[in-house]
């Protein structure tokens, strides 16, 4: 999980080295048009530059093999969600998962997503997603880390432990 | 060169534009001591040096028929006719995505670790190197100084180890020049990360891990290290706590960085490398605190060798031990584990005898 800005979050997953250099990449380069320019991209045009990055990057030698999710607050459009994969496809969407564990959550956030969730109801929904990962995922993954994003910026929450139940 | 880079005789550097790709900025330097000459100097001297400023990164860039052609050939072809043609402005590496021709196997056989506790860290490796299955040097040194507090375990190619261990040591040693500080070691393996970076896909292969005491120069007082400034992560500006923590016992203390030729850069307080680190980590989990002593994490470490030796084929001969503490490094003396072996064995004989047990151990 990278911070770009005050209220966007960048988590970066896939080969080894690719993901902390290219998200860092990204990182410095947003803050350095906010040293610029005065004030922060917002969320969309964040996106909009990182799959520019990536998508350069694709057909060069060194392509990035990374998948992304891009989180923010936008102060004229709300909070935003952008899913980008190592192709550089970008989609703005309500929910997203990447890797095997998409195939597990996607359909339990089809169904009980909504747009206007209270934060309790998204968390409660979170844990659902989580229990379901416990249950039928291979791999025993102990602790997720948790950060919600408002208008009033980052907010780290307390650690879910998979398994309390 | 690094006496006109410090005083400043040359223009300030300009450096590159970060934000373009690597290949577009490639401006090459006057690198005939880089390779030492030969045919590389030929290969390098053609350019006119652009710039005196130094950019680490676009520095190494090799030039991409070394890495597809053998290099039993280099000799032997001709290279310059056909350098002439390749645009030096833009040299990118061929991507490879399976192994060129290579003359002989890559040796990547040890057994390396290290882990910082109270009282410092500690590197410790076997020293066999093994190439083709068979022992090319029984007695090489696997953990390097690169300088005064800071100590390298290598494991992957050993020429590739040893090689970017100097260049780590010399960037380093610019770099205490030019800002009159030691870069701490989560910098010196960042440095060593993105320097590596540009040889993603090919075959260089190099683990290292840093231990090092990053701390204030003409500093005698001792803080007491917590354990949660070995423990902080590198990319704590996502954790305002570990930033508060880590500004609250300065930047002092054991470190301990593992970085390899993928990109991966790790910070932990323990880490073991190579074929025989599964065998390490089993003795080190059990043995390692954070408030142990000097003696203690020795015998850990040089416990968690000899087994490794014992069951991996790749490690053994001899142990390398490196405490790294506010003062420097220490060096213990090399010992041959085959000494302990045969302890071990007679200690084992010992046992079986005095227990007249069934199951007999040989």
């Amino acid at each position: 999980m990278f911070k770009l800005s005050e209220k966007i979050l960048l988590l970066c997953v896939g080969e080894a080295g690719d993901t902390v250099q290219f998200a860092e990449y990204i990182q410095k380069n947003v803050q350095l048009y906010k040293m610029r320019n005065g004030y922060e991209l917002s969320p969309a045009a964040a996106a909009n530059f990182t799959r520019k990055n990536l998508a350069d990057y694709l057909r060069s030698r060194t392509p990035y093999h990374v998948n992304l999710l891009l989180a923010g607050y936008d102060e004229t459009d709300g909070p935003g969600l952008y899913y980008m994969d190592y192709l550089s496809a970008l989609a703005k969407a309500p929910f997203a998962a990447h890797g095997y564990g998409a195939f597990l959550t996607l359909s339990i956030l089809d169904r009980y997503y909504r747009p206007d969730l209270t934060r309790e109801e998204a968390v409660d929904l979170l844990k659902k997603c989580l229990e379901e990962l416990n249950k039928r995922f291979i791999l025993n993954l102990p602790s997720f880390t948790v950060r919600l994003i408002d208008k009033d910026g980052i907010h780290d929450m307390e650690k879910l432990p998979v398994g309390r139940k | 060169m690094a006496l006109q880079d410090v005083c400043g005789l040359l223009e300030p550097p300009l450096f590159p534009q970060w934000t373009a790709p690597l290949s577009q900025s490639f401006m090459p330097e006057d690198s005939t001591h880089l390779f030492g000459g030969g045919i590389y100097g030929e290969a390098f001297s053609s350019w006119v040096p652009r710039r005196s400023g130094l950019n680490p990164l676009e520095f190494y860039m090799p030039i991409s028929e070394y890495i597809t052609k053998s290099p039993i050939n280099f000799g032997q072809t001709p290279q310059s006719s056909n350098l002439l043609d390749v645009d030096h402005m833009h040299p990118t590496l061929p991507y490879i995505s399976q192994s060129g021709a290579l003359p002989f196997t890559l040796s990547h056989g040890t057994t390396t670790l290290g882990f910082a506790f109270q009282g410092g860290v500690i590197a410790a490796a076997d020293t066999r190197s093994s190439c083709a299955g068979k022992v090319a040097c029984p007695a090489s040194p696997k953990v390097l100084p690169i300088h005064s507090h800071l100590v390298g375990t290598t494991s992957g190619t050993s020429a590739d180890c040893a090689l970017w261990k100097r260049i780590l040591a010399r960037e380093l040693r610019l770099y205490q020049l030019r800002h009159r500080r030691r870069l701490s070691t989560g910098g010196a393996a960042k440095l060593l990360s993105h320097m590596l970076h540009p040889f993603k896909g090919t075959e260089l292969c190099v683990a290292a891990t840093l231990c090092g005491w990053d701390g204030d120069e003409d500093q005698d007082n001792e803080q007491p290290m917590t354990e949660r400034y070995a423990n902080t992560t590198l990319t704590s500006k996502s954790s305002s706590q570990s930033a508060a923590s880590s500004g609250l016992s300065g930047v002092r203390g054991p470190r301990v960085v593992y970085v390899c030729s993928d990109g991966l850069r790790l910070q932990g307080a323990l880490f073991s490398v190579g074929s025989g680190s599964p065998y390490a980590y089993s003795i080190l989990d059990g043995g390692v605190r954070w408030g142990m002593s000097a003696q203690e994490a020795a015998a850990v470490a040089r416990e968690a060798v000899y087994r490794a030796t014992y069951r991996d084929a790749y490690s053994g001969n001899n142990v390398d031990l490196y405490h790294v503490t506010a003062k420097g490094w220490r060096r213990r003396e090399r010992e041959n584990l085959k000494e302990e072996y045969y302890r071990e064995k007679e200690r084992r004989e010992q046992n079986n005898t005095g227990e007249k047990s069934i199951h007999s151990i040989k």
